[in-house]
């Protein structure tokens, strides 16, 4: 099972890792390079695109400041279409209704589609301390899963790796999970697609229980929407007797009418495409399936409280601002530790676990607050704001002591004349003493700068000089 | 308190700046965006959108002549004979199982709404084109649009679509880019997308 981000270290350090490494530097470059350009052209296509994102971040706001009204429409109309409703507090109460649902059918295998909501609570890992194996279905996701990986991306989760290291995988590990890898398997796209088809092509026809999450959810009439590319999904979502659907309490839209901008803001974000191949919508049990919603708060309603920091469940989890984000590209996904990296996860992931390590006290600053972030987002999450505004809470919370000293001290010696004139002469007679390299804990900031000598004398000290004559 | 309450106690309390008197109606939803536009003919443009994500396209074909070089098609009842004549049909009467439709050569089928702008057909379960899984497990499927079924726009198409129905999208073949970005046609649903403009 892939390990979990439990235990990460903070941001800065993970990230210094990363750095080091030139293949996933040059992995990354290329793929957020021509994702975001692919981006770009189709969105420079759509001459409403503002007017859209407008409606987008207009219609997810409503959605959030009327949560409870538009969660129980949500479940009577999935009741009403047939389908089963749970409601899941936290990971663990998800994981626990998952299985009770799982083992009621029987089954000891099922095929997932790629969802977020099932990777944040750790879903496969939890069935599988049951003896219940979840088969990842998705390209990217099977990678992760045969290479016993963490995803790094939330569109792409193997885009760390490139075509040789594809091929390695799965010819070391497919055989361990089903059908092995083709003899011969060269590292071209094109045969290692067509390695996953194989390896998963009897596993979709025999399939008994598909789980999946959803993109959206529609209140007024209880449909669900999965948006997708390869077919695995819906393969997932129809060939199975049962299907269970894990989705966030924040997935909701109003109203059937209201995907007529998602449908445009989504696919053209997230892969560059003008749509996406496949996406299927179904309300309740769809063509005589046992169908399950699971309705997943798991640390939303704490981002929803914080009416600055609320904006974040707007997220459709498009990926652009990931593509778009000068730190990302370089410090790759692993080191955000969470299954949401990025700017998005900088500032959802702290909200989501309350800060409870010193991994979340550090993602807010994991970003130079350049704002690219915010002018791709489909739905106009001002993540820079919200950076800054969880800083300051990460500031008041007594982290960062350090820095609180020293900008005490500044305070004191900045609001008395007496003092920092005392202080400036001081400093310009022992400037030849001035070292190159600060000690201890400060040296990062020396790392790459020099420290600037002082002036021999200060300007008010030169004016006052400049009088007398 | 079962979690359905604990939820909605949570997102209450969560809630508190909202102010009680206001409703969902409230909240602003500007609707500046286009919901048709004017351009370039509708039929031109779906093709040069299919194309473009690699499906193949005819216009103005035999139906029947397409479906007959392909060997055995499922063939959903509400396909007009029109389109079958000499085509190797096959039906979903009792039901096929996955592993069945899998044998098959193919899926011949009419649709619900085509959108121009984005090349993509969408499918409702109508009569002529049956169930999800008939268009999904055939490695081949020749799609039939009716110049009267394609609109410029996904507004357009929405109002057309009755959210009861299982609804499938398509925008040319099964593809991925989860390798390094490349697009990559063809992995687990049908890797040739046929669509017959009549």
């Amino acid at each position: 099972m892939s390990p979990t981000f439990v235990g990460m270290p903070p941001f800065p350090k993970a990230a210094a890792r990363a750095v080091d490494n030139a293949q996933l530097r040059h992995n990354l470059h290329k793929a957020t390079h021509t994702i975001r350009d692919k981006r770009a052209a189709v969105v420079s296509e759509q001459p409403d695109w503002a007017a859209l994102r407008a409606a987008g971040a207009g219609l997810k706001t409503r959605v959030l400041r009327h949560l409870d009204d538009y969660l129980e429409q949500l479940e009577r109309a999935v009741e009403r279409a047939g389908g089963h409703v749970h409601w899941a507090a936290d990971g663990a109460e998800a994981n626990r209704i998952v299985l009770d649902l799982v083992r009621a059918t029987g089954e000891t295998e099922v095929v997932k589609v790629k969802s977020m909501a099932t990777q944040e609570i750790g879903l496969n890992e939890a069935l599988a301390e049951q003896g219940i194996t979840a088969y990842e279905t998705d390209l990217a996701e099977l990678i992760v899963q045969l290479g016993d990986d963490r995803p790094s991306h939330i569109l792409v989760p193997a885009i760390h790796r490139n075509r040789a290291e594809i091929r390695e995988i799965f010819q070391r590990a497919m055989a361990s999970w089903g059908r092995p890898a083709p003899d011969g398997l060269t590292d071209e796209p094109r045969a290692l697609a067509e390695a996953a088809r194989l390896h998963l092509r009897e596993r979709f026809l025999s399939a008994k229980v598909g789980i999946s999450g959803a993109n959206f959810a529609v209140a007024e009439t209880g449909t669900l929407v999965v948006l997708e590319s390869e077919g695995n999904g819906r393969m997932c979502l129809t060939l199975p007797e049962t299907l269970i659907s894990v989705v966030g309490i924040e997935k909701l839209v109003p109203t059937w009418q209201d995907l007529e901008v998602f449908m445009q803001l989504l696919p053209r974000s997230s892969t560059g495409e003008r749509m996406n191949p496949y996406t299927s919508m179904w309300t309740g049990a769809a063509e005589g399936q046992d169908f399950h919603l699971v309705l997943l708060d798991n640390g939303r309603t704490n981002v929803l409280a914080d009416e600055v920091g609320r904006q974040a469940l707007r997220c459709i989890r498009c990926s652009a601002c990931l593509n778009a984000c000068p730190v990302y590209e370089r410090a790759g996904g692993h080191a955000y530790g969470s299954v949401y990296p990025g700017p998005i996860g900088a500032i959802l992931t702290p909200q989501l676990r309350g800060f409870s390590s010193e991994l979340d006290e550090s993602l807010p600053y994991a970003s130079t607050l350049c704002g690219a972030c915010y002018d791709v987002c489909p739905v106009a999450i001002n993540i820079p704001e919200v950076l800054l505004h969880l800083r300051a809470e990460v500031a008041a919370s007594g982290a960062h002591k350090g820095e609180k000293l020293a900008m005490g001290a500044a305070r004191r010696v900045l609001s008395s004349p007496g003092l920092l004139a005392a202080g400036q002469r001081t400093a310009g007679r022992f400037r030849k003493l001035t070292p190159r390299r600060l000690p201890g804990p400060l040296a990062a900031w020396t790392d790459t700068r020099d420290i600037p000598a002082p002036p021999t004398q200060s300007f008010r000290d030169w004016w006052a000089s400049r009088e007398e004559k | 308190m079962g979690s359905r309450e604990t939820i909605l106690a949570r997102v209450r309390s969560a809630l508190a700046d909202v102010p009680s008197a206001e409703t969902p109606d409230d909240v602003p939803v500007p609707r500046d965006y286009q919901r048709s536009r004017s351009g370039l003919d509708l039929v031109e443009l779906l093709v040069d959108r299919l194309v473009d994500y690699r499906a193949v396209v005819h216009l103005d074909p035999s139906v029947a002549d397409l479906a007959r070089a392909r060997g055995r098609l499922m063939v959903p009842t509400g396909v007009p004979s029109e389109w079958l004549a000499g085509v190797e049909v096959v039906r979903d009467e009792p039901p096929l199982s996955a592993t069945e439709l899998d044998a098959l050569d193919g899926v011949l089928t009419g649709c619900a709404v085509a959108i121009a702008e984005t090349g993509t057909i969408v499918l409702d379960g109508g009569e002529d084109q049956g169930r999800r899984a008939l268009t999904l497990v055939p490695d081949y499927h020749l799609c039939v649009v009716r110049r009267d079924q394609i609109v410029r726009t996904v507004p357009e198409a929405l109002e057309r679509l009755d959210p009861s129905r299982p609804l499938t999208w398509i925008s040319g073949p099964s593809a991925t880019s989860d390798i390094e970005l490349d697009r990559v046609e063809g992995v687990h649903g049908p890797r040739t997308l046929e669509v017959a403009i009549l």
